[in-house]
């Protein structure tokens, strides 16, 4: 997927102006996913829980190459084929040598945003191959040729109108079809591709060090078919998916599915210990599983920014955050949007290509309460905002102005001065659609009106 | 108990009745009040758009003009939070300054924060008998500070119906430069959260950011509901009662 962040004020507020739907699906489905949540977290008292998670995350990530290299033994030890891949190219050649090897026509996917950060469905296409999205939301996006616009839920944006238009057109299913009719053809056309594919790739939410073991938590039963239907099967780990003892999951497994959809436990949880053994019934005959970097080593070397990478993709931040609801994921114009994406984006790719990302927030800290791990993701915010203005990557009049508000504000002669002209300009001065500030705030709210005196005048003169 | 009165430079230009109720307020609850006139701006929304430099030179002459003061009181909750939580981390990697930011923080509030917890006053007056009013949590208070339950509670127990606001924790979108940087979003997370507020008198929040954004809104909409700051309001509760009753108090 290109990356097109340098348009979010642009692109946010087309989407505002052109598809005001789009705020009113995300917005009552986030609102759904956020009371859930606060209710999930509510029963256990989640607190203690997050401190936990956080602890347990930051002494992996400080401790990774030997977590790491503890995986890829156990991992080999289970007889699931490890392989490293540096960045997304090495991760998309990794891939097409499984599958140009394994004889692949058809995949399957199990919803992985790791996967749409690597583009392996372009890839695969390029090579003949299909890749068949198989999480319903993903499917229906795939469907319409578009990117998720949620980590957990990739077509929250759209309408129930929109997709019985979509179904409506693709498969003859009536204009007015119920919610459960659709799922039921979708269902019937993944159950052929599931029986038909030689490959199924999926991601991982955690690899356990000690026993090698990959977790998958889902609700709609494609990932647990994904990776065993298919002879082969591929999944995408990021390095900092570890972690180090089997008995972790338990906390893990329940604060993710609580963070992400208010669960107590996903509806399916697939612990994969490798490949068909002798005399089992089924199950993939080859798994692989690639560990990739892009950028994440660079982000775990930052003093600052490392704790990014606590992140377990559950989308509490997304939900939680009034930014995001108004436009959905698509305006971030990057794989992973809303608040974690706005801190991860600018540590993985860099500032140039991101630097609008971290000002899409009004630093309101819900993204913070919401988080599992504890991710300081306001001052992560803040952290990159600074880094923009010392890399010089700020608009120029913006500089100027701050410039000339810090002088006034350190000189209280100069202040007192800017006070008392700003009362002797003509009434509604303020009101004005010149002055790109004024401007921007005209648009839509009423001008700034000064009080008559300031309070400093009023305090002079006396307060009885 | 002596108390310097930090205004903001927000509340100085656009809300100064509402920096004159926190000061009859005060004195009216027994408490001496300066005002130091050297102060300026606390440097909020240059640290928020990443200008530390700036920031920190604003800091540097907050922390001057407070020096002596035994209690800093705002009424505004995110200046507050930039004196109490920021300006330590500004000042992180400078030792000597790092002390005297903490020193401030320490003895810095909120206005309602103050009377509650301070002052260990409760009950103002009952001059918003009857009155329905919509209280705005501005997020810095709430979340970095968990100043949520002091601004409601004297509002109460001055009388006033404290409406059920379902969406009362959320942004309203205003975020300082956030509010020009991105109009249309901002303009959004007003109206979603305005879509959300019954019936009411008055709308009211510690933070003038926030009124001032949700009032021009408001405004611009051609919406019909007065905006007041937090202080004016709470002064109203003592006020109205000693119009009553003169001879009170």
């Amino acid at each position: 997927m290109p990356v097109k962040a340098n348009d979010y004020p642009k692109e946010s507020a087309r989407i505002l102006r052109e598809e005001p739907q789009v705020r009113d699906s995300v917005t009552g489905a986030t609102l759904n996913f956020e009371r859930n949540r606060q209710a999930a977290y509510a029963e256990v008292g989640a607190q203690a829980w997050r401190d936990w998670a956080e602890a347990v995350k930051n002494h992996v990530l400080t401790h990774l190459d030997t977590y790491l290299e503890q995986a890829e033994r156990s991992l080999t030890a289970n007889g699931v084929r490890v392989h490293w891949a540096e960045d997304a190219e090495a991760a998309r050649r990794i891939v097409a040598e499984i599958a140009r090897s394994g004889g692949v026509k058809k995949v399957v996917k199990a919803k992985s945003m790791l996967s749409e950060e690597l583009g392996i469905n372009p890839m695969l296409e390029g090579m003949g191959i299909e890749a068949l999205e198989t999480d319903l939301g993903e499917y229906i996006i795939q469907l319409l040729g578009q990117s998720p616009s949620h980590i957990v839920g990739p077509a929250i944006h759209l309408s129930l109108e929109q997709i019985r238009r979509l179904f409506h057109e693709r498969f003859g299913t009536p204009p007015e079809a119920a919610p459960d009719a659709l799922a039921s053809v979708a269902r019937k056309l993944l159950r052929e591709g599931f029986l038909k594919a030689d490959m199924g790739i999926s991601g991982g939410n955690f690899v356990v060090a000690e026993t090698g073991t990959l977790a998958l938590i889902e609700n709609e039963g494609n990932i647990r078919l994904s990776t065993s239907a298919p002879r082969i099967h591929l999944a995408l780990v990021g390095i900092e998916k570890l972690l180090p003892r089997f008995s972790d999951l338990a906390v893990f497994l329940s604060l993710t599915a609580r963070a992400a959809t208010g669960q107590r436990l996903g509806t399916f949880v697939s612990l994969i210990q490798g490949p068909r053994r002798e005399g089992e019934t089924d199950g993939p005959e080859e798994v692989h599983v690639v560990l990739v970097d892009n950028g994440r080593s660079s982000v775990l070397a930052d003093p600052q920014a490392w704790e990014t990478l606590r992140c377990v993709r559950c989308a509490a931040c997304l939900n939680a955050c009034p930014v995001y609801r108004q436009t959905g994921g698509h305006a971030y114009g990057y794989v992973y949007s809303g608040p974690i994406g706005a801190v991860l984006a600018p540590g993985l790719l860099g500032l140039e290509q991101t630097q609008p990302l971290p000002y899409a927030s009004s630093l309101c800290g819900a993204c913070y309460e919401a988080c599992p791990v504890k991710i300081p993701i306001p001052k992560l915010l803040l952290t990159w905002r600074n880094r923009a203005v010392e890399e010089g990557l700020t608009p120029r009049l913006e500089r100027a102005a701050i410039a000339g508000y810090t002088l006034a504000m350190t000189h209280p002669a100069l202040y007192k001065l800017a006070s008392k002209a700003l009362r002797l300009l003509p009434e509604k001065a303020l009101d004005n659609t010149v002055v790109p500030v004024l401007k921007a705030w005209t648009q839509g709210r009423a001008g700034l009106e000064p009080s008559p005196r300031s309070f400093r005048e009023l305090w002079e003169e006396g307060i009885k | 108990m002596r108390v310097a009165l930090f205004v903001t430079c927000l509340a100085d230009q656009f809300f100064a009745e509402a920096g004159v109720a926190a000061v009859k307020l005060l004195r009216h609850l027994g408490v001496e009040v300066d005002f130091p006139l050297a102060q300026t701006c606390c440097g909020q929304p240059a640290y928020n758009a990443g200008y530390w430099g700036e920031a920190r030179q604003m800091a540097d002459h907050t922390l001057s003009v407070f020096e002596g003061a035994e209690y800093v009181v705002l009424p505004s909750g995110s200046c507050t939070t930039m004196l109490r939580a920021f300006y330590p981390e500004l000042y992180r990697d400078t030792p000597r300054k790092f002390t005297q930011a903490l020193a401030l923080s320490g003895k810095t509030y909120e206005l309602a924060e103050f009377i509650v917890r301070v002052l260990g006053v409760t009950q103002l007056g009952r001059g918003l008998e009857g009155q329905q009013i919509a209280y705005h949590h501005g997020c810095h208070a709430l979340r970095e500070l968990g100043i949520k339950n002091e601004p409601v509670a004297l509002l109460k127990n001055a009388g006033a119906e404290v409406v059920d606001w379902p969406a009362a924790t959320e942004c309203c979108g205003f975020g300082g430069l956030f509010a020009v940087k991105l109009p249309e979003v901002s303009l959004s997370m007003a109206d979603r959260k305005l879509s959300t507020l019954p019936e009411t008198d008055v709308l009211t929040s510690a933070d003038g950011g926030c009124l001032l954004h949700l009032g021009g809104r408001i405004k611009g909409r051609g919406l019909k509901m007065a905006v007041k700051p937090l202080a004016s309001v709470l002064w109203d509760a003592v006020q109205k009662v000693q119009e009553e009753n003169p001879h009170a108090g």
